[in-house]
């Protein structure tokens, strides 16, 4: 017997259309988001672990407000004047830094042949260097999941430099203890400001600063799409970092 | 003329003895005099001792004057150099004394008994040697006597290990003094309490790099199993190395209880060595077969950087050689078994070394292939790192060999 195909009947089944349509598309981009050598695949599956399912996005972020970050890896000039502004901002010292810019040449890419990666503590969800600490100076503040440190619990074991998977802390002689980037947040934040000094500072906008539990939010915008793959570095490690990448 | 300072030295506290007539200063008195009537070897060896510790604590305060980012060869890449490994090594060695051991003093194995007392007094030393030494690598020593008491992470091994580990020195040090009172019920109480706080806080060690989940070598499970191994393995390395020792400073012949205790050590220490192997084995074999990161680290300890350290004195000198000696002996030259001892110290020290830089020498970024981090990093210590290193040496020899005049050759009853 030959089957006709326009004979079948319909199981019935509706075709996917409307909400059920965008979620059958994000479980197909977990499943398929290897396709980018496995980076890729941290975007939804690293998003979801934070939140219970894909629908409560809003409720299910940890935090209020969540602070997150967005780098548009292909708009960093190198220019550093996040590095200038963050140090300036911060009282780095010239030995140690809190954000860096790395760079990546692939000389036998066609056309642009270098890019640029900045990189800052990811203010994981899962931190290993809070987990590391033996007496709680690190820390994941309750309110807003800043990782911050209590300069004067810090013995300066540096434990939480080893634990970090983001080479993110060092140790600042004059605060005598470990230091690393909290999004500004007693330089700037409890000020009343609304971004990092490096994302102020940044001329390209490569650097995108916001609170992800806030769906108007940039932040909420550019990583709650499909059209454009979103990674974390280092998704292996397991963190669940807070500064997600993405190309412009 | 030495010889008549000493004696009138000696005729001064006597009467000073005499004339307080108490057992109290008779009992010093003689110890005393015991400290002061030893061999030549025995006040070069102390002499060399102080020395070093002296200049190991000018190093020390002066790395503190200006500041461990100057003073030391660490970076916010490589933290934790040689003054952590050598702590490790100390520990280790603690550790395994404590456990070699508990054998005759907990379980009641009476082959083992002669080598209790100098291994407890021993395990107290090298534990004290440990701390003195992570003192100069931890930035705020006394804001951790504080916080590590009213502020602790129950998730932080690190501080099960520094909490266990102060409890331990506490038991073992008891159990000595219950040894020294004869009082062998409490001594062995003490001796299971010291037993069990320090297996949990040497496992601990082994899990503050196991559970580095970001550091592909040594995260896993292996590393707290993989420590107390070892322990036992350098337990009976240190035995059989600072008996000889002892013997050999305090003139005197090993009896046969004391012989076969050392034969039997040296069976254990063998089988130590063969477990160590069998381990390493295992790690190089599934490193190889591991992500990048791994990998990466077993190429440098195989045919890279690390490569003469691991097959040179990892292997040949820490095991292998000993190994051999040990079998080729039947474990019954005391001797040849000091020797082993020797090479194994020297093999364990590197192995201690090896173990901590290595873990750290693939940058955490290499896999993102940025022109920053496409090499191994490096690390060499420096002058004052190596200054503390001998420092910590030069308190266990100067410990070793009060401990060996006060306590008379650690001769005991049983």
């Amino acid at each position: 017997m030959r089957l006709n195909f326009k004979d079948l009947k319909n199981a019935n089944i509706e075709g996917p259309h409307g909400i059920e349509r965008r979620e059958f598309l994000k479980i197909g981009l977990v499943v398929t988001g290897i396709f980018a050598g496995g980076t890729v695949l941290s975007l939804m599956s690293n998003i979801q672990k934070v939140f219970a399912s894909p629908e409560e996005f809003k409720e299910k972020y940890p935090y209020k407000p969540h602070y997150s970050m967005v780098i548009r890896q292909s708009l960093c000039i190198d220019c550093e004047r996040c590095i200038e502004a963050c140090a300036l901002t911060n009282h780095v010292p010239p030995y140690g830094y809190r954000t860096a810019i790395l760079e990546r040449l692939v000389p036998d890419a066609v056309g642009q042949k270098r890019e640029f990666i900045p990189v800052l503590c990811m203010q994981c969800n899962s931190p290993p260097c809070v987990r590391a600490c033996p007496t709680k100076a690190s820390y994941k503040d309750k309110n807003n999941g800043i990782i911050m440190i209590e300069s004067k619990k810090c013995i300066g074991c540096k434990a939480c430099i080893v634990a970090c998977p983001y080479n993110a802390r060092y140790f600042n002689e004059e605060k005598h203890a470990i230091d690393k980037c909290n999004f500004c947040f007693d330089t700037r934040l409890s000020k009343g400001e609304k971004l990092t000094a490096c994302a102020a500072v940044c001329p390209t906008g490569a650097r995108t600063f916001g609170d992800i539990s806030d769906p108007s939010s940039d932040v909420y915008q550019m990583v709650h799409q499909i059209e454009r793959p979103v990674w974390v570095i280092r998704a292996e490690a397991g963190t669940k970092p807070n500064v997600f990448y993405m190309k412009a | 003329m030495a010889d008549e300072t000493r004696s009138s030295k000696v005729s001064i506290i006597g009467g000073l003895a005499r004339s307080f007539n108490s057992e109290l200063f008779s009992d010093i008195y003689s110890t005393i005099i015991g400290f002061l009537s030893g061999t030549r070897s025995f006040y070069i060896l102390f002499a060399l001792g102080i020395m070093t510790i002296f200049a190991a604590s000018i190093g020390g305060l002066d790395a503190m004057r200006i500041g461990y980012r100057h003073a030391y060869n660490i970076t916010r890449e490589i933290p934790w150099g040689i003054i952590i490994s050598t702590y490790i090594f100390f520990v280790v060695t603690s550790t395994g004394l404590c456990i070699v051991s508990s054998i005759g003093h907990v379980f009641g194995v009476k082959d083992f008994m002669p080598i209790v007392n100098r291994a407890v007094f021993l395990a107290v030393v090298t534990i004290f040697a440990g701390f003195s030494v992570i003192f100069f690598d931890i930035e705020n020593p006394f804001r951790m006597a504080i916080y590590n008491a009213i502020s602790p992470n129950l998730t932080s091994n690190l501080w099960w290990m520094g909490t266990l580990y102060g409890a331990y020195m506490f038991f073992m040090a008891i159990e000595f003094v219950f040894l020294l009172l004869e009082n062998h019920r409490f001594a062995t109480y003490a001796g299971l309490a010291g037993l069990i706080s320090g297996v949990a806080a040497h496992s601990n060690l082994g899990a503050i790099f196991g559970m580095l989940h970001s550091r592909e070598f040594w995260y896993g499970p292996y590393m707290p199993i993989y420590f107390i191994a070892s322990a036992v393995m350098s337990g009976g390395a240190a035995i059989i190395f600072f008996t000889w020792i002892g013997y050999k400073v305090n003139n005197e012949r090993m009896d046969a209880p004391m012989e076969r205790a050392i034969e039997v050590v040296s069976k254990l220490t063998a089988l130590m060595i063969a477990v160590i192997m069998f381990f390493t084995a295992w790690k190089i074999i599934t490193g190889l077969v591991g992500s990048p990161a791994k990998r990466e680290v077993i190429k440098a300890m195989l045919v890279g950087p690390y490569a003469f350290n691991f097959w040179v004195f990892e292997m040949i000198i820490g095991m292998i050689i000993p190994f051999a000696i040990l079998l080729g002996t039947k474990f019954r030259n005391v001797n040849m078994s000091f020797l082993a001892s020797v090479l194994m110290v020297i093999g364990i020290f590197i192995m201690r070394y090896d173990l901590v830089v290595e873990g750290q020498i693939v940058p955490v970024f290499h896999e993102l292939d940025v022109n920053e981090y496409k090499q191994l990093l490096h690390y060499v210590p420096s002058f004052h790192e190596i200054m503390i290193t001998i420092g910590g040496m030069g308190i266990v020899a100067s410990a070793f060999l009060i401990g060996e005049r006060v306590f008379k050759g650690h001769k005991s009853s049983h």
